[in-house]
Parts: C-alpha cells; structure tokens; sequence
C-alpha cells in the first residue's frame, strides 16, 4: 500500500464510514421513536400503520433496499439523490425499524405502576411519556442500541456496492489496481473492528451516566468483556430475543 | 353515608362555597359493578361519601376495597353503573341527554380533584424528591417553577424530611418514600385522598412515622380521604366513617365506635376478631 | 412513472435461478453457522484457558466486522494461501461462518439457562463429560434455542444478497445482471418484494413457534 493511495482514498474512505454512520444513525433513531411510541399509540390506525412498517422493514433486505433507493426510485419518480444520500436513507430506514423495537421493549418495561402514578397525578399521555416513561426506559434502551449501532457500522460496507467511495470503496479499487488485496482488506477488518470498539466505549459511557441518573449501579465489564451487551432486546433479529447476541436473559 | 340506590340528579355547584368543607355529597357510587375475568369484584355496589369525611374501607382481603380506590382514580373502568365526583360522572359524559363513555378531557377535569397514595410509593425514580413533587404542579396544574418549589418545601417539612429533596428516591427508606408520596399527592391540592395499604410494604419499625403524618393531615385539612388499611387503630383514631366490605358489598357501616365496639354483623365481627 | 410489467416478465426465468441460488446459499450457510456456532459455545466453556481466548477473540472479532469485507477477504485473499472457491462456495462459507458467532451466543444463554443442578446431578452419577452434553444439558437446551435459531436463518436470508458482490448469481445478483443486460429497472423490486414475501410470514411462524416452545 502506498502512501498516495491511503492519503487520496483510504483516509477520505474512513472519514465517509464515519460519515454515513453518524447520518444514518441519527435518521434510525428518530425512526425508532416515532416508530416505537407510533406502536403504542392509543389510536388503532396509528398503531397498525406504525406496526406495517415494523413488518416490512423488518422482512426486508437492506441491501436490496438500497438499491432499490439508489437505482429504482430515481428511475420511477425522475429524482436523483446527491453523494451518500440513498445509502443513509436505506440505512436509516431499515435500522429505524429494529430500533422501534427496541424502544417499545423498553417502554413496555416500565412498571405498570409508574404510568398509573403518572394517571394520578393528572398527567396527560404525552406528559406521562416525556417525564415520566421515555426517561425510565431510556437507560434499558442502550445496551440494544449499542448492538444495533455496530450492526449498522458493519451495515454501511454495503454503501460501497452503490458506489459511494467509502473504506471498503477503496479497499477494493486498491485491489483492482495493484491485485494485492490481503494488506487491504486485513487493515479494513481491523479498522471496522476499532470503529466498532470505539462507538461501544461511547455507549457505555452514556449508559454509565444515564444509570447513575437512576441512582443505579454502572454496568460492569471493562476492556475485555467484549463489545455487545445482552439485554431484553435482540435488535439483530428484532425480537424480543430469548437467547442470543443482546438477546440473553 | 347512605346506601340507598335511588340515583340523585346532581346539585348544580354554588361557585361561592367551597365543595370541600360543606358537608354535601362528593363522591357516589351508583350500581357499580366491577369484573375481573369470571370474577365479580364489585357486585351492584352503592354508597357514598360526603365531603371533608374521612371514611375507612376494611374487610377481608380480595372483597374489592382497593377496586373501589382504582375505580375513583379511573386506573380500571366499571363495568356496569356510574361514578359521581362532585356532581359530575367520571367515566361517563352526558351527550344528547344520553350518557357515554367520557374522553380524556372530561376524566381528566374530574380527576384533578383526586389524590391517591399507592402501597408502594410509585415515586419517579428519574427525579429527585424535590422534583417527584414539584413536577405534577408545574406540568398539569401550570404553577411556576417559584410556587411549586415553595409549596413542594412547605409538604417536605409538613412530613419532616426537608432535608432529603436532593435525593433520589432509591436512596430514600420505605418509609421515607411513602413520606414523600404522601407530599407529591397533596402537592395537588387535592379535594379527595385516597390512600391504598399505604403501610403495607413498611417494615414495622417505619410504619409509626407514615401515620403520624397522615394524622397530622387528617387534623389540618378539610380534605376527604378514603382510606383502605389493615391498621384499625390508625382507623379507629382518624375514621369518622368505616365502611365494612366483603363480597363485593358493603354489609355493613357506621362509626368506628359501633364498627369496632359493637358491630351487628356477624362477619364483622369474625373478621375483627382475626385482624385485632 | 414508467413502470414496464413485460420486463418482469422477462425477468422471472432468471428471477426463479436466483432464488435457487439464494436457497442453496441459505441452507449451506445455516449449517455451517448451526455446527460451528455449536463448537465455539462448547469451546468457549473450556476449563483451557488456551482454548477460551483464542475462540472469543476469533467470535469477537468477526462478529463485529461487515460480512462483505469478510466475503472478499475469503474470495481475493484466502486463495493465495489456501483453497479456491467458488463465488457461492466462498459465500456459504462466510455466510456460516459469520453468523456462527452469533448462533454461539444462542446456545451459550440456552446452555446457560440449564439449571446448575443439572450439571451436578451429571457429575454426582459420574457420567463422562460426553455422555452429560449429549444427554442431560443439550436436549435441555434445544427448547430455548429453536426460535432464536430461526430468527437467525431469516437474518441470513436478509444478508444473503451480499453474495453478489463476490459474483454469485443469487436473486440480487440475477436482478443487477438482467437490469444490466436489459437497461430496464424493474427486476430489484421483483427481489425487494419477494423477501417481505418470504421472511414476513417466516417470522410469524417463527413467533408462533416461541410462544409454544418458551413459556
């Protein structure tokens, strides 16, 4: 690998990974709490229409889905999406689903007690949810974020596949010029796999914090306690998991 | 207290005396039945409780005197009949001189009126105490920040622990909790006060201080409370009314003199004679 | 709007060849996954720590890395060393081996959730180490770990279009080629449309099969 190539494709290939993560992110987590709290809602439709957007998204291939974004739609609607826009859009929407997921397990969670409280002191349904309920949920909602969060890191390799000029991007046009792919494609790994770590460090840090709020313990686990969490949530599979990553009770 | 089943057309509201003190009807129960599943909690129940009393609710357990409670602060919904809170139905609306089910609005109207102390504190573990009390009458009744704060150290000294409103509430003893609950629900002003086992989850040593509050507000407030306990001295001292439940009726009431001196019924008597 | 129903007909030859590809894809990967899953939990409760380590850092590291750097890793860089295979071959193999970390993770909390008792019971009647996970705490575990495993297959299903970055024609792949080849658009809705119609009711199955299964 030279240094040209790291310089003029790597590094920008880097900062666009940490780009599209950041955006789509942040487009999957006001997905998931107008999704999650659209699934709770006191009103039918609402509740079935949040709830056919679980099921589809949750059914759907993000990969497809992305390209379906990038290639079908600016066909059939004659519009065209600039940069990494399709990639975080598609992303963004898939993640958001399994994100609502997580956020009405958390709401869910609540002890009924704390609602009827809320009722007794007079407090409407949306007061109930901004003061009393999302604040609760909220510390239960981070372990599974944390594991959704890596997924749709390893998630935004895909974006290469519609040619935006991430760091698999440049792995491979690295491959496809100089035909010696193990360097590049190790150093990928390991750099997904430090991102991965990092956003982890983050999230248990918010955690921490978020807990100490509640006037609860801090999660245990430090360097070596590996870099999922388990908790009620399996936001791999979008289930109230039984068993598995995030899904162990 | 009466326990007729004719229903009475509500009294039209004199704005210039105050509901609370004036000895007039609050709260009735007109036909009232309750289920849960095949099970009937509440059977056809009637009675009422006029205003500034402080009526006591006791019987075995599973005889639907907290039902009663929950039923008031619209936690479940009856089944069959109707609640009247000062003169206006609770869960129901009169709409074209028929009645229906009400909307959040209108419950929520009735409601404000209403203050209930639940068996395990429910504070908001999110919040400081301070905030626990403060944040109902700043949220829902629209007071400052200033008054609710003021009226939220006011309660904290009435129930003696001023000196905790910084905590959060798991670091609080039950009883200490069950203090502040009693604080958040008077921080409503509430013309109605319903206590639910308010004891029941205390250890023993801690029980004493939760009562002595309750006492003192029995003493310095004209607010009505309805009170479901298993402490009959508590209800002996504060009681002007005990209400004697079982099988989802009321079978039998009167003072708490007659109630636990002399009852007339048979099992009153039993059921005394195993909590006493 | 231009939306052209002859090209989907056009395409469904092709269509029904990817789904046999994304079939064959989905079944290898699920073995590989369930097996190798299946030993790494084993593994990872090894009282060797020289065993312990090394399969925890392997599950961890590819767990939290994209499969399709995984997939060209296996395709570009494995045959200067190791064997050559082909683009599905490759894809089975990572596909299964990716989520063999996951499915580990499955079967530790079902091997987790058997009673301790269970374990001790074993060694009070001496039983090999062998014959105690054969007989007393797999079977115990299965009830636990079927419908997390299911909801993994229909996770693999989902990720299995990433095989046509290395080439193998499964659905997606198919699609990109014939839309290609055609210059028309319409054939990745066909594939979009056709995974709600196969996952969805897939997980209701599978729901179903929980609420039997764990009560």
């Amino acid at each position: 690998m030279t240094g040209a190539f790291f310089q003029s494709w790597f590094l920008p290939g880097v900062w666009i990974t940490v780009q599209v993560t950041f955006l789509s992110a942040a487009l999957a987590f006001v997905i998931s709490f107008v999704i999650g709290l659209a699934r709770t809602a006191p009103s039918r439709i609402v509740r079935i229409l949040a709830g056919i957007y679980f099921e589809v998204f949750r059914s759907t291939s993000s990969l497809v889905f992305m390209f379906w974004i990038a290639f079908t739609v600016p066909m059939l609607f004659q519009i065209k999406f600039i940069g990494m826009a399709a990639g975080v859009i598609a992303l963004g929407m898939t993640y958001g689903a399994y994100g609502s997921e997580i956020v009405r397990g958390a709401l869910a969670a609540v002890p009924p007690a704390q609602r009827e409280a809320g009722i007794a002191l007079n407090f409407t349904r949306v007061q109930r949810l901004r003061r009393i309920e999302i604040p609760q949920a909220w510390p239960e909602m981070l372990p599974p974020f944390n594991n959704l969060l890596i997924e749709l890191l390893k998630g935004t390799s895909l974006v290469s596949l519609i040619v935006v000029a991430d760091m698999t991007f440049a792995g491979n046009l690295q491959r496809l010029v100089t035909g010696d792919s193990a360097p590049v494609y190790t150093l990928l790994l390991v750099v997904y796999f430090v991102l991965a770590f990092l956003l982890t460090r983050g999230m248990r840090l918010l955690e921490r914090r978020a807990k100490a709020k509640l006037g609860q313990a801090p999660p245990k686990g430090g360097l070596f306690g590996g870099l999922r969490e388990r908790g009620a949530i399996d936001a791999v599979t979008g289930t109230a998991g039984t068993a598995g990553t995030g899904g162990a009770k | 207290m009466s326990a007729d089943t004719t229903p009475t057309d509500p009294t039209p509201a004199d704005p210039h005396q105050n509901p609370a003190v004036d000895g007039s009807e609050l709260i009735r129960f007109d036909k009232v039945t309750k289920r849960f599943g095949g099970n009937t909690v509440l059977d056809n129940l009637c009675f009422s409780v006029d205003s500034g009393k402080h009526v006591t609710l006791i019987g075995p357990s599973g005889s639907g005197k907290t039902t009663i409670l929950r039923l008031l602060m619209t936690l479940v919904k009856p089944d069959e009949g109707t609640i009247k809170v000062n003169g206006d139905y609770l869960t129901h609306e009169e709409r074209g001189g028929k009645l229906v089910p009400a909307g959040e609005k209108h419950i929520r109207e009735v409601r404000k009126n209403i203050g209930m102390v639940f068996q395990q504190f429910n504070l908001f573990p999110n919040m400081r105490v301070l905030q626990n009390i403060m944040e109902a009458p700043v949220q829902v009744l629209g007071l400052s920040k200033d008054e609710a704060e003021a009226r939220a150290r006011e309660l904290l000294d009435m129930v003696g622990l001023a000196d905790r409103c910084n905590d959060y509430p798991s670091r609080l003893s039950g009883g200490q909790q069950q203090r502040v609950a009693i604080a958040r629900a008077l921080a409503m002003r509430p013309q109605v006060l319903l206590l639910d086992e308010v004891t029941s989850a205390l250890d023993p040593e801690l029980v004493a201080g939760v009562l002595d509050v309750l006492r003192d507000v029995a003493r310095t407030t004209d607010i009505t409370m309805l009170c479901v306990t298993h402490e009959m001295n508590f209800a002996r001292d504060i009681s002007d009314q005990v209400l004697m439940f079982d099988g989802g009726k009321v079978i039998e009431s009167g003072s708490p003199d007659k109630i636990f001196g002399d009852p007339d019924h048979e099992r009153t008597r039993e059921f005394l004679s195993a909590v006493l | 709007m231009n939306w052209d129903w002859s090209n989907v007909d056009a395409f469904m030859p092709r269509f029904w060849d990817g789904v046999l590809v994304t079939l064959q894809a989905l079944a290898g990967g699920v073995v590989i996954a369930f097996a190798l899953g299946l030993v790494w939990a084993i593994a990872l409760r090894s009282t060797h720590r020289w065993v312990r380590w090394p399969v925890a850092a392997f599950t961890e590291f590819v767990r939290n890395t994209p499969l399709l750097v995984q997939l060209f890793f296996l395709f570009y860089v494995v045959p200067s060393w190791g064997p050559s295979m082909s683009p599905l071959v490759t894809g089975i193999v990572g596909l299964g081996l990716h989520y063999s970390t996951y499915t580990s993770e499955v079967y530790r909390a079902g091997i987790d959730g058997v009673p301790a008792g269970q374990w001790e019971a074993a060694t009070a009647l001496s039983l090999p180490k062998s014959r105690t996970w054969y007989a007393v705490i797999l079977p115990q575990a299965v009830r636990r770990v079927v419908p997390a495993l299911g909801n993994y297959v229909i996770v693999m299903l989902k990720e299995s279009p990433q095989l046509a970055a290395i080439g193998a024609l499964e659905m997606l792949g198919e699609a990109r080629g014939f839309s290609n080849e055609t210059f028309t658009f319409e054939a990745i809705s066909v594939v979009g449309i056709a995974f709600i119609v196969i996952a969805y009711p897939a997980s209701v199955l599978l729901r179903a099969l929980e609420r039997r299964l764990v009560r």
